[in-house]
């Protein structure tokens, strides 16, 4: 593969692909937050 | 008789007969690293260790990275086989709290665009000339992650891991004196004051104990190449937040980290020999690298910006150069920067949060980095 080709490559497919799997990462960060939600008792036991 | 004591002298002077401007001029390099190490406290345990090893390299005629010699030794058993990074991996996930990132679960996109720089910078050194593989090794000077740079090069560029790993931990050190002018130069007075409110803790424990078996699962399954490195990191944050084994947390936080950084950083120390260190070519690295870092602020701020677009005005575009690997030193730069434009502002677990994004995205960037690069048949 040349160059051009595979530094665009690198360029849109890294950066795209980096975005897009932390994007994914930050939801099921989101779903993790609603399936264990916090309870004070819970996680401060006296 | 006389000969015999003219042989012994000549061999007692052999080094120095021996001694290179080449090996004058790295010493010198070393004694720099030194003094930044103990003289000004810029990352002294990484520092302190590179630049001895720096001298010892070169001194002549004492075959230290020679075959056999001890320095080698350390250097084809832990950076060539790439178990020294991943050591350390564990050790950062030892020491790491999420619970800010999963707090605000958003920022973690902050940890994704503080790693642009490595892409664009990619892209940059190939115009230069530089072949694909050292490219990617250049590239990944943006990651600001020494163990994650290292863990790279030593796969696709083993020759110039003694400039990857020097630029590196010394830009990631000099991050309080690169990042704010940029933050500065991009974002407005009005910007740079608004308020983002306080954290309050709601992060269940579960949750964050669930948390390093998602990324870990989740990433590996994206980009398999980089699992190593994701698995490590995820596996000492596992160790922490489930509780249970406090040793080997501590062990992996302290005296596995200590040693391992110690062996890692003579190991890259003792690559710098002037003979072959000394080239064009290494200060064109160095000066990719610190465009690297700049870069990822660069990009960091402008997702910044768009956050600050999207979310109505509530995210400070500041936070956006936290987004980079350097914990948590690129969060502390975020804090004062902001409070020398606000004083009643407290940007700090706001930062952090992006501050650890930007920790797991380097290491994604990477791993999506390999990945596609195994796909594009350019393994390492």
């Amino acid at each position: 593969m040349d160059n051009w080709s595979f530094g665009v490559t690198m360029v849109v497919v890294g950066m795209g692909g980096t975005l897009a799997t932390l994007a994914l990462l930050s939801i099921l960060m989101g779903l993790l937050k609603k399936v264990f939600p916090y309870r004070r008792e819970q996680d401060n036991p006296k | 008789m006389l000969e015999a004591i003219g042989t012994g002298l000549q061999g007692l002077a052999s080094g120095l007969l021996h001694l290179h401007w080449s090996n004058l001029v790295m010493m010198g390099v070393g004694c720099v690293l030194l003094y930044l190490g103990v003289g000004k406290d810029f990352e002294p345990l990484l520092l302190v260790p590179i630049g001895f090893g720096a001298i010892l390299v070169n001194i002549p005629l004492a075959g230290l990275m020679e075959e056999g010699g001890f320095l080698r030794h350390i250097y084809e058993f832990g950076v060539l086989t790439e178990l020294f990074p991943l050591l350390i991996f564990v050790g950062i996930g030892a020491m790491t709290d999420f619970g800010p990132l999963l707090e605000n679960p958003k920022i973690f996109l902050l940890g994704a665009a503080g790693q642009f720089g490595i892409f664009l910078t990619l892209g940059l050194a190939l115009a230069l000339g530089f072949t694909q593989k050292e490219a990617v090794a250049i590239g990944v000077i943006g990651a600001c992650d020494g163990p994650t740079a290292i863990y790279v090069t030593s796969q696709y560029a083993p020759h110039l891991l003694g400039s990857v790993s020097v630029a590196a931990y010394s830009y990631m050190s000099l991050v309080p004196l690169l990042q704010p002018p940029i933050m500065r130069w991009l974002t407005t007075s009005e910007e740079r004051k608004i308020n983002m409110g306080v954290v309050t803790t709601s992060v269940s424990k579960r949750a964050k104990i669930v948390f390093p078996l998602v990324v870990t699962v989740v990433g590996g399954l994206i980009a398999p190449k980089g699992l190593p490195l994701l698995g490590t990191i995820m596996l000492g944050n596992f160790m922490k937040e489930c509780g249970v084994v406090g040793r080997l947390t501590r062990a992996a936080e302290n005296e596995i980290a200590n040693i391992v950084t110690l062996l890692l950083a003579i190991s890259i120390g003792a690559t710098m020999d002037g003979r072959i260190f000394l080239t064009p070519q290494t200060l064109i690295v160095l000066a990719l690298g610190f465009l690297a870092i700049c870069l990822d602020t660069v990009c960091g701020v402008l997702f910044g910006k768009l956050m600050k677009v999207a979310t109505g005005g509530k995210v400070n575009p500041l936070i956006g150069a936290a987004g980079i690997s350097a914990y948590p030193m690129a969060a502390r730069v975020v804090q004062a920067e902001g409070q020398k434009h606000n004083p009643t502002n407290y940007l700090l677990m706001h930062a952090v949060g992006a501050n650890t994004g930007g920790q797991v995205g380097s290491v994604m960037a990477a791993a999506v980095m390999l990945s596609v690069l195994k796909g594009m048949g350019l393994g390492g």
